[in-house]
Protein backbone atom coordinates (compact mmCIF):
# COMPACT_ATOMS: atom_id res chain seq x y z
CA UNK A 1 0.00 0.00 0.00
CA UNK A 2 1.09 3.62 -0.20
CA UNK A 3 0.96 6.30 2.42
CA UNK A 4 -1.42 9.20 2.84
CA UNK A 5 -0.25 12.35 2.01
CA UNK A 6 1.60 14.56 4.26
CA UNK A 7 3.67 17.67 4.15
CA UNK A 8 7.39 17.37 4.98
CA UNK A 9 9.77 19.32 7.27
CA UNK A 10 13.12 18.36 7.39
CA UNK A 11 14.98 21.10 10.58
CA UNK A 12 18.64 21.88 10.97
CA UNK A 13 19.10 22.37 14.17
CA UNK A 14 17.15 21.24 17.43
CA UNK A 15 15.72 24.39 18.25
CA UNK A 16 13.55 24.40 14.83
CA UNK A 17 12.45 21.19 15.09
CA UNK A 18 10.91 21.73 18.54
CA UNK A 19 9.66 24.90 17.16
CA UNK A 20 7.64 22.91 14.61
CA UNK A 21 6.57 20.09 16.78
CA UNK A 22 5.36 22.57 18.88
CA UNK A 23 3.25 24.79 16.26
CA UNK A 24 2.41 21.70 13.41
CA UNK A 25 -0.40 19.45 14.31
CA UNK A 26 -0.66 16.65 13.30
CA UNK A 27 3.02 15.95 13.62
CA UNK A 28 5.08 13.29 13.62
CA UNK A 29 9.09 12.81 13.93
CA UNK A 30 10.60 10.73 11.29
CA UNK A 31 13.92 9.07 12.88
CA UNK A 32 15.55 6.13 11.23
CA UNK A 33 11.61 5.53 9.99
CA UNK A 34 11.81 1.32 10.02
CA UNK A 35 8.84 1.65 12.18
CA UNK A 36 7.09 5.22 10.83
CA UNK A 37 6.98 4.24 7.71
CA UNK A 38 5.49 0.66 7.44
CA UNK A 39 2.95 1.95 9.54
CA UNK A 40 2.53 4.90 6.81
CA UNK A 41 2.91 2.53 4.08
CA UNK A 42 -0.09 0.26 5.85
CA UNK A 43 -2.19 3.33 6.82
CA UNK A 44 -2.26 2.21 10.27
CA UNK A 45 -0.52 5.52 10.96
CA UNK A 46 -2.08 9.33 9.64
CA UNK A 47 0.08 12.19 10.05
CA UNK A 48 -0.53 15.94 8.60
CA UNK A 49 3.27 16.71 8.91
CA UNK A 50 6.26 14.45 9.09
CA UNK A 51 9.52 16.01 10.87
CA UNK A 52 12.79 14.73 9.76
CA UNK A 53 15.72 14.82 12.24
CA UNK A 54 17.93 12.70 10.08
CA UNK A 55 19.86 16.07 9.82
CA UNK A 56 19.56 17.45 12.87
CA UNK A 57 23.05 17.96 14.09
CA UNK A 58 24.05 16.46 18.34
CA UNK A 59 21.51 14.12 18.41
CA UNK A 60 23.80 10.90 17.84
CA UNK A 61 26.95 9.46 19.45
CA UNK A 62 27.73 7.29 22.97
CA UNK A 63 29.34 8.14 25.76
CA UNK A 64 30.27 5.67 28.30
CA UNK A 65 31.07 7.35 31.98
CA UNK A 66 29.26 6.25 35.39
CA UNK A 67 26.08 5.93 33.15
CA UNK A 68 26.31 5.23 29.30
CA UNK A 69 24.59 7.81 27.42
CA UNK A 70 23.28 7.23 24.11
CA UNK A 71 21.83 10.34 21.64
CA UNK A 72 18.18 9.24 19.94
CA UNK A 73 19.65 9.35 16.38
CA UNK A 74 22.37 6.43 16.90
CA UNK A 75 22.18 4.21 14.44
CA UNK A 76 21.21 0.57 15.72
CA UNK A 77 24.53 -0.76 13.48
CA UNK A 78 26.70 1.98 15.15
CA UNK A 79 25.43 0.92 18.53
CA UNK A 80 25.70 -3.13 17.87
CA UNK A 81 29.77 -1.96 16.32
CA UNK A 82 30.85 -0.01 19.24
CA UNK A 83 34.08 -1.83 20.94
CA UNK A 84 33.85 0.42 23.98
CA UNK A 85 29.67 -0.17 24.82
CA UNK A 86 30.44 -3.97 23.91
CA UNK A 87 33.33 -4.25 26.09
CA UNK A 88 31.23 -2.45 29.21
CA UNK A 89 27.44 -3.52 28.60
CA UNK A 90 27.80 -6.36 25.91
CA UNK A 91 24.00 -7.16 26.84
CA UNK A 92 23.11 -4.42 24.48
CA UNK A 93 25.13 -5.75 21.20
CA UNK A 94 23.66 -9.48 22.27
CA UNK A 95 20.02 -7.94 21.91
CA UNK A 96 20.68 -5.98 19.04
CA UNK A 97 22.04 -9.26 17.11
CA UNK A 98 17.81 -9.69 17.54
CA UNK A 99 16.74 -6.61 16.05
CA UNK A 100 15.92 -6.53 12.10
CA UNK A 101 18.22 -7.11 9.64
CA UNK A 102 21.69 -5.17 8.08
CA UNK A 103 18.97 -2.72 6.15
CA UNK A 104 16.79 -1.74 9.05
CA UNK A 105 19.59 -1.48 11.62
CA UNK A 106 21.48 0.77 9.02
CA UNK A 107 18.56 3.03 9.36
CA UNK A 108 16.96 2.15 12.70
CA UNK A 109 17.97 4.49 15.86
CA UNK A 110 17.33 3.96 19.53
CA UNK A 111 15.30 7.11 19.90
CA UNK A 112 13.04 5.81 17.11
CA UNK A 113 12.68 2.11 18.72
CA UNK A 114 11.56 3.72 22.01
CA UNK A 115 9.02 6.21 20.69
CA UNK A 116 7.36 3.37 18.30
CA UNK A 117 7.23 1.52 21.85
CA UNK A 118 6.77 -2.23 20.39
CA UNK A 119 6.02 -4.45 23.56
CA UNK A 120 8.28 -7.05 21.95
CA UNK A 121 10.94 -4.38 20.90
CA UNK A 122 14.52 -5.54 22.08
CA UNK A 123 15.48 -2.26 22.54
CA UNK A 124 12.87 -1.41 24.45
CA UNK A 125 13.95 -4.38 26.79
CA UNK A 126 16.95 -3.45 27.42
CA UNK A 127 15.69 0.35 28.62
CA UNK A 128 13.73 -1.60 30.53
CA UNK A 129 17.07 -4.21 31.77
CA UNK A 130 19.28 -1.39 32.49
CA UNK A 131 16.90 1.00 34.21
CA UNK A 132 16.99 3.81 31.15
CA UNK A 133 16.31 7.14 31.88
CA UNK A 134 14.93 8.80 28.77
CA UNK A 135 15.81 12.53 28.14
CA UNK A 136 12.79 14.49 26.44
CA UNK A 137 12.85 17.64 24.85
CA UNK A 138 10.52 20.36 24.38
CA UNK A 139 10.02 24.32 24.16
CA UNK A 140 8.97 24.02 27.37
CA UNK A 141 11.90 22.47 28.01
CA UNK A 142 13.65 19.37 29.38
CA UNK A 143 12.81 16.75 30.78
CA UNK A 144 13.80 13.18 32.11
CA UNK A 145 11.60 10.07 32.14
CA UNK A 146 12.21 6.96 34.41
CA UNK A 147 11.93 4.10 32.20
CA UNK A 148 9.26 2.74 34.67
CA UNK A 149 7.01 5.84 34.16
CA UNK A 150 7.35 5.31 30.26
CA UNK A 151 4.65 3.26 29.01
CA UNK A 152 1.32 4.48 29.10
CA UNK A 153 -0.16 1.66 27.25
CA UNK A 154 -0.05 -0.59 24.58
CA UNK A 155 2.48 1.23 22.22
CA UNK A 156 2.03 4.38 23.75
CA UNK A 157 4.70 6.42 25.36
CA UNK A 158 5.00 8.57 28.33
CA UNK A 159 5.21 12.00 25.75
CA UNK A 160 3.48 14.77 24.92
CA UNK A 161 3.12 16.08 20.94
CA UNK A 162 5.13 18.29 21.78
CA UNK A 163 8.49 16.62 22.98
CA UNK A 164 10.76 14.63 21.39
CA UNK A 165 13.44 11.72 22.62
CA UNK A 166 16.97 13.31 22.83
CA UNK A 167 18.50 10.43 24.03
CA UNK A 168 18.58 7.84 26.72
CA UNK A 169 21.04 7.13 29.88
CA UNK A 170 21.45 3.24 30.87
CA UNK A 171 22.69 2.21 34.35
CA UNK A 172 25.23 -0.51 33.91
CA UNK A 173 25.82 -2.86 36.73
CA UNK A 174 29.60 -3.06 38.00
CA UNK A 175 32.12 -4.43 35.75
CA UNK A 176 32.64 -8.10 35.46
CA UNK A 177 28.82 -9.25 35.85
CA UNK A 178 27.49 -11.70 33.38
CA UNK A 179 24.80 -11.14 30.99
CA UNK A 180 22.78 -12.82 28.58
CA UNK A 181 20.19 -11.90 25.93
CA UNK A 182 18.06 -14.46 24.30
CA UNK A 183 14.39 -14.79 22.29
CA UNK A 184 12.23 -16.77 20.39
CA UNK A 185 11.02 -15.45 17.14
CA UNK A 186 9.44 -16.97 14.37
CA UNK A 187 12.15 -15.89 12.19
CA UNK A 188 15.55 -14.57 12.64
CA UNK A 189 15.23 -10.70 12.81
CA UNK A 190 11.27 -10.85 13.54
CA UNK A 191 10.40 -9.43 16.75
CA UNK A 192 10.17 -11.71 19.33
CA UNK A 193 7.51 -14.09 20.41
CA UNK A 194 9.03 -13.72 23.98
CA UNK A 195 12.58 -12.47 24.94
CA UNK A 196 14.16 -12.45 28.01
CA UNK A 197 17.43 -10.47 28.76
CA UNK A 198 19.45 -10.37 32.38
CA UNK A 199 22.58 -9.39 34.05
CA UNK A 200 23.82 -10.79 37.37
CA UNK A 201 26.89 -9.19 39.51
CA UNK A 202 28.65 -10.71 42.19
CA UNK A 203 30.66 -9.42 45.38
CA UNK A 204 33.66 -11.19 46.55
CA UNK A 205 32.19 -13.26 48.01
CA UNK A 206 30.89 -14.54 45.18
CA UNK A 207 27.29 -14.10 46.15
CA UNK A 208 24.64 -12.22 43.85
CA UNK A 209 24.45 -7.98 44.53
CA UNK A 210 23.04 -6.98 41.58
CA UNK A 211 20.35 -9.05 39.61
CA UNK A 212 18.38 -7.68 36.64
CA UNK A 213 15.90 -10.10 34.74
CA UNK A 214 13.16 -8.82 32.09
CA UNK A 215 10.94 -10.15 29.92
CA UNK A 216 9.78 -9.07 26.74
CA UNK A 217 7.03 -10.24 24.78
CA UNK A 218 4.71 -11.02 27.78
CA UNK A 219 2.27 -7.88 28.12
CA UNK A 220 1.94 -4.30 26.47
CA UNK A 221 5.79 -3.20 28.18
CA UNK A 222 8.83 -5.66 29.16
CA UNK A 223 7.97 -6.54 32.40
CA UNK A 224 11.14 -6.83 35.12
CA UNK A 225 10.86 -9.96 37.60
CA UNK A 226 11.35 -8.26 40.77
CA UNK A 227 10.48 -11.55 42.61
CA UNK A 228 13.01 -13.62 40.62
CA UNK A 229 15.68 -10.46 41.37
CA UNK A 230 15.07 -10.98 44.89
CA UNK A 231 15.42 -14.36 45.46
CA UNK A 232 18.88 -14.25 43.47
CA UNK A 233 20.27 -11.61 45.64
CA UNK A 234 22.64 -13.25 48.16
CA UNK A 235 22.70 -16.20 46.69
CA UNK A 236 25.74 -18.00 44.56
CA UNK A 237 23.33 -18.21 41.61
CA UNK A 238 23.04 -22.21 41.84
CA UNK A 239 21.63 -23.84 39.52
CA UNK A 240 18.59 -24.33 42.68
CA UNK A 241 18.32 -20.66 42.73
CA UNK A 242 17.48 -20.11 38.96
CA UNK A 243 15.31 -22.94 38.52
CA UNK A 244 13.18 -21.16 41.11
CA UNK A 245 13.43 -17.81 38.93
CA UNK A 246 12.57 -19.34 36.25
CA UNK A 247 9.59 -21.11 37.88
CA UNK A 248 8.29 -17.48 38.99
CA UNK A 249 8.38 -16.54 35.51
CA UNK A 250 6.20 -19.22 34.32
CA UNK A 251 3.82 -17.38 37.12
CA UNK A 252 3.93 -13.99 35.61
CA UNK A 253 0.57 -12.29 33.05
CA UNK A 254 0.71 -12.73 29.73
CA UNK A 255 -1.21 -11.75 26.15
CA UNK A 256 -2.09 -14.25 23.80
CA UNK A 257 -2.31 -13.39 20.05
CA UNK A 258 -2.02 -14.54 16.67
CA UNK A 259 1.83 -15.00 17.27
CA UNK A 260 1.34 -17.46 20.86
CA UNK A 261 -1.04 -18.40 23.79
CA UNK A 262 -0.97 -16.90 27.19
CA UNK A 263 0.37 -20.36 27.83
CA UNK A 264 2.99 -20.97 25.50
CA UNK A 265 4.65 -17.54 26.28
CA UNK A 266 4.83 -18.23 30.43
CA UNK A 267 6.35 -21.70 29.19
CA UNK A 268 8.64 -19.84 27.17
CA UNK A 269 9.42 -17.14 29.55
CA UNK A 270 10.71 -20.01 32.08
CA UNK A 271 12.71 -21.88 29.94
CA UNK A 272 14.69 -18.60 28.49
CA UNK A 273 14.71 -17.59 32.19
CA UNK A 274 16.60 -20.51 32.82
CA UNK A 275 18.73 -20.38 29.93
CA UNK A 276 19.41 -17.09 30.04
CA UNK A 277 20.34 -17.03 33.83
CA UNK A 278 22.58 -20.45 33.31
CA UNK A 279 24.50 -18.20 30.47
CA UNK A 280 24.63 -15.15 32.72
CA UNK A 281 25.81 -16.99 35.63
CA UNK A 282 28.74 -18.79 33.51
CA UNK A 283 29.77 -14.93 32.19
CA UNK A 284 30.67 -13.64 35.42
CA UNK A 285 33.71 -12.97 36.83
CA UNK A 286 31.96 -13.71 40.10
CA UNK A 287 33.69 -11.05 41.81
CA UNK A 288 37.56 -12.17 41.20
CA UNK A 289 39.44 -9.70 39.56
CA UNK A 290 39.77 -10.47 35.82
CA UNK B 1 0.62 18.58 0.50
CA UNK B 2 3.23 20.29 -1.68
CA UNK B 3 6.14 18.45 -3.55
CA UNK B 4 9.49 19.03 -2.77
CA UNK B 5 13.02 19.46 -4.96
CA UNK B 6 15.45 16.66 -4.46
CA UNK B 7 19.04 15.86 -6.01
CA UNK B 8 20.14 12.43 -5.86
CA UNK B 9 22.86 10.59 -7.80
CA UNK B 10 21.76 7.04 -8.86
CA UNK B 11 24.16 4.72 -10.41
CA UNK B 12 26.51 7.64 -10.92
CA UNK B 13 23.64 9.56 -12.82
CA UNK B 14 22.54 13.02 -11.29
CA UNK B 15 18.70 13.91 -11.35
CA UNK B 16 17.11 16.59 -10.17
CA UNK B 17 13.35 15.95 -9.72
CA UNK B 18 10.20 17.09 -7.85
CA UNK B 19 8.63 14.46 -5.58
CA UNK B 20 5.34 14.06 -3.16
CA UNK B 21 6.95 13.67 0.22
CA UNK B 22 4.59 9.76 0.71
CA UNK B 23 6.86 8.60 -2.44
CA UNK B 24 9.12 5.74 -1.21
CA UNK B 25 12.76 6.09 -2.58
CA UNK B 26 12.08 2.44 -4.42
CA UNK B 27 8.25 3.97 -5.93
CA UNK B 28 10.36 7.58 -6.90
CA UNK B 29 13.47 5.25 -8.83
CA UNK B 30 10.59 2.87 -10.68
CA UNK B 31 8.22 5.38 -11.28
CA UNK B 32 10.00 8.76 -11.76
CA UNK B 33 13.80 7.29 -12.80
CA UNK B 34 11.94 4.06 -14.64
CA UNK B 35 14.82 2.10 -13.25
CA UNK B 36 12.28 -1.33 -12.70
CA UNK B 37 15.29 -2.77 -11.63
CA UNK B 38 14.25 -2.60 -8.10
CA UNK B 39 11.32 -4.81 -6.97
CA UNK B 40 8.49 -4.13 -4.44
CA UNK B 41 7.13 -6.88 -2.70
CA UNK B 42 5.51 -5.61 0.88
CA UNK B 43 6.00 -2.27 0.85
CA UNK B 44 6.78 -2.67 4.71
CA UNK B 45 10.27 -3.53 5.10
CA UNK B 46 9.95 -7.32 5.68
CA UNK B 47 10.80 -8.92 2.09
CA UNK B 48 13.50 -7.42 1.03
CA UNK B 49 12.78 -7.09 -2.37
CA UNK B 50 13.54 -3.71 -2.34
CA UNK B 51 16.57 -3.60 -1.61
CA UNK B 52 19.15 -1.48 -2.62
CA UNK B 53 22.61 0.85 -1.34
CA UNK B 54 22.78 4.13 -0.22
CA UNK B 55 25.83 5.64 0.71
CA UNK B 56 27.20 2.45 0.49
CA UNK B 57 24.69 0.85 2.88
CA UNK B 58 21.75 -1.32 2.03
CA UNK B 59 18.65 -0.13 3.26
CA UNK B 60 15.08 -0.82 2.64
CA UNK B 61 13.93 1.04 -0.94
CA UNK B 62 10.73 1.16 0.77
CA UNK B 63 10.96 2.35 4.28
CA UNK B 64 12.91 5.48 3.23
CA UNK B 65 11.30 8.45 1.93
CA UNK B 66 12.74 9.55 -1.53
CA UNK B 67 12.94 12.85 0.14
CA UNK B 68 15.42 11.88 2.56
CA UNK B 69 17.48 10.66 -0.46
CA UNK B 70 18.29 14.32 -1.23
CA UNK B 71 21.67 14.77 -1.56
CA UNK B 72 22.70 10.91 -1.71
CA UNK B 73 24.32 8.37 -3.57
CA UNK B 74 21.70 6.31 -4.51
CA UNK B 75 23.32 2.33 -6.15
CA UNK B 76 20.18 -0.20 -7.64
CA UNK B 77 21.06 -3.63 -9.45
CA UNK B 78 21.01 -1.27 -12.29
CA UNK B 79 24.63 -0.04 -11.35
CA UNK B 80 26.11 -3.48 -10.46
CA UNK B 81 27.61 -4.44 -13.92
CA UNK B 82 30.10 -2.14 -15.49
CA UNK B 83 31.23 -1.68 -18.96
CA UNK B 84 33.30 -4.68 -18.84
CA UNK B 85 30.35 -7.29 -17.80
CA UNK B 86 28.30 -8.36 -15.19
CA UNK B 87 30.06 -8.05 -11.42
CA UNK B 88 31.64 -10.99 -10.02
CA UNK B 89 28.71 -11.47 -7.57
CA UNK B 90 26.43 -11.32 -10.48
CA UNK B 91 28.66 -13.63 -12.32
CA UNK B 92 28.43 -16.33 -9.56
CA UNK B 93 24.48 -15.90 -9.42
CA UNK B 94 24.40 -17.12 -13.12
CA UNK B 95 27.37 -20.36 -12.23
CA UNK B 96 25.39 -21.54 -9.06
CA UNK B 97 22.09 -20.94 -10.21
CA UNK B 98 21.15 -18.53 -7.60
CA UNK B 99 17.79 -17.38 -8.96
CA UNK B 100 14.89 -19.07 -10.23
CA UNK B 101 12.28 -16.47 -10.74
CA UNK B 102 14.54 -13.53 -10.05
CA UNK B 103 11.95 -11.51 -8.17
CA UNK B 104 14.28 -11.38 -5.06
CA UNK B 105 17.22 -10.88 -7.09
CA UNK B 106 18.22 -7.43 -6.73
CA UNK B 107 17.55 -7.17 -3.09
CA UNK B 108 19.48 -9.92 -2.69
CA UNK B 109 22.64 -8.88 -4.71
CA UNK B 110 22.84 -5.40 -3.42
CA UNK B 111 22.40 -6.96 0.38
CA UNK B 112 25.37 -8.89 -0.67
CA UNK B 113 27.21 -6.05 -1.96
CA UNK B 114 27.31 -4.32 1.90
CA UNK B 115 27.56 -7.87 3.43
CA UNK B 116 30.50 -9.04 1.73
CA UNK B 117 32.15 -5.99 2.30
CA UNK B 118 31.96 -5.92 5.94
CA UNK B 119 32.73 -9.43 5.58
CA UNK B 120 35.42 -10.11 3.08
CA UNK B 121 35.53 -13.57 4.51
CA UNK B 122 32.42 -14.47 4.96
CA UNK B 123 31.14 -18.26 6.67
CA UNK B 124 27.87 -19.84 5.36
CA UNK B 125 26.35 -19.53 8.80
CA UNK B 126 26.55 -15.92 9.09
CA UNK B 127 25.39 -15.56 5.82
CA UNK B 128 22.71 -17.58 6.20
CA UNK B 129 21.22 -15.20 9.03
CA UNK B 130 21.69 -12.18 7.48
CA UNK B 131 20.59 -13.06 4.48
CA UNK B 132 17.38 -14.09 6.56
CA UNK B 133 16.05 -10.35 6.02
CA UNK B 134 15.89 -11.15 2.34
CA UNK B 135 12.70 -13.75 1.39
CA UNK B 136 13.58 -16.22 -1.36
CA UNK B 137 10.70 -18.45 -2.32
CA UNK B 138 12.36 -20.75 -5.06
CA UNK B 139 15.82 -21.53 -4.19
CA UNK B 140 15.97 -22.60 -0.64
CA UNK B 141 18.99 -20.18 -1.09
CA UNK B 142 21.65 -22.89 -1.00
CA UNK B 143 22.44 -21.53 -5.03
CA UNK B 144 22.41 -18.00 -3.79
CA UNK B 145 25.13 -19.25 -0.22
CA UNK B 146 27.48 -20.92 -2.51
CA UNK B 147 27.01 -17.60 -5.19
CA UNK B 148 28.00 -15.29 -2.17
CA UNK B 149 30.72 -17.71 -1.29
CA UNK B 150 32.89 -17.66 -4.63
CA UNK B 151 32.08 -14.41 -5.44
CA UNK B 152 33.82 -13.21 -1.88
CA UNK B 153 37.10 -13.63 -2.85
CA UNK B 154 36.71 -12.59 -6.17
CA UNK B 155 35.39 -9.11 -4.59
CA UNK B 156 37.68 -9.07 -2.08
CA UNK B 157 41.18 -9.56 -4.49
CA UNK B 158 39.37 -6.68 -7.09
CA UNK B 159 39.15 -4.29 -4.10
CA UNK B 160 42.01 -4.87 -3.28
CA UNK B 161 43.42 -4.15 -6.90
CA UNK B 162 41.81 -1.33 -6.95
CA UNK B 163 43.23 0.28 -3.92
Amino acid sequence: MKASRFDYHRPATRAEALDMLQTLEGAKILAGGQSLVPMLNMRYAFVDHVVDINRVDGLSGIEIGGNVRIGAMTRQRHILADPALKARLPVVAAALGFVGHLHTRNRGTIGGSLGHMDPAAELFGIATLLDATIHVESKRGPRAVAIADYPQGYMTPNLDPDEMIVGISLAPPAEGHGWSFIEFAQRHGDFAVVAVGTTLAFDAAGKVNDARIVLCGMGIAPLRLAAGEALLMGTAAEPAAIAAAADLATRQDAMSDALASERYRRHLAGVLTHRALTEARARASHGKVQ
Amino acid sequence: MSAVSIRVTVNGTPYERQVEPRTHLADFLRHDLGLTGTHLGCEHGVCGACSLLVDGRAVRGCLMLAVQADGAEVVTVEGLASAAGLSPLQEAFREFHALQCGFCTPGMLTTLVQLLEDHPEPTEAMLREELSGNLCRCTGYAGIIRAALKAAPLMKAQKETAA
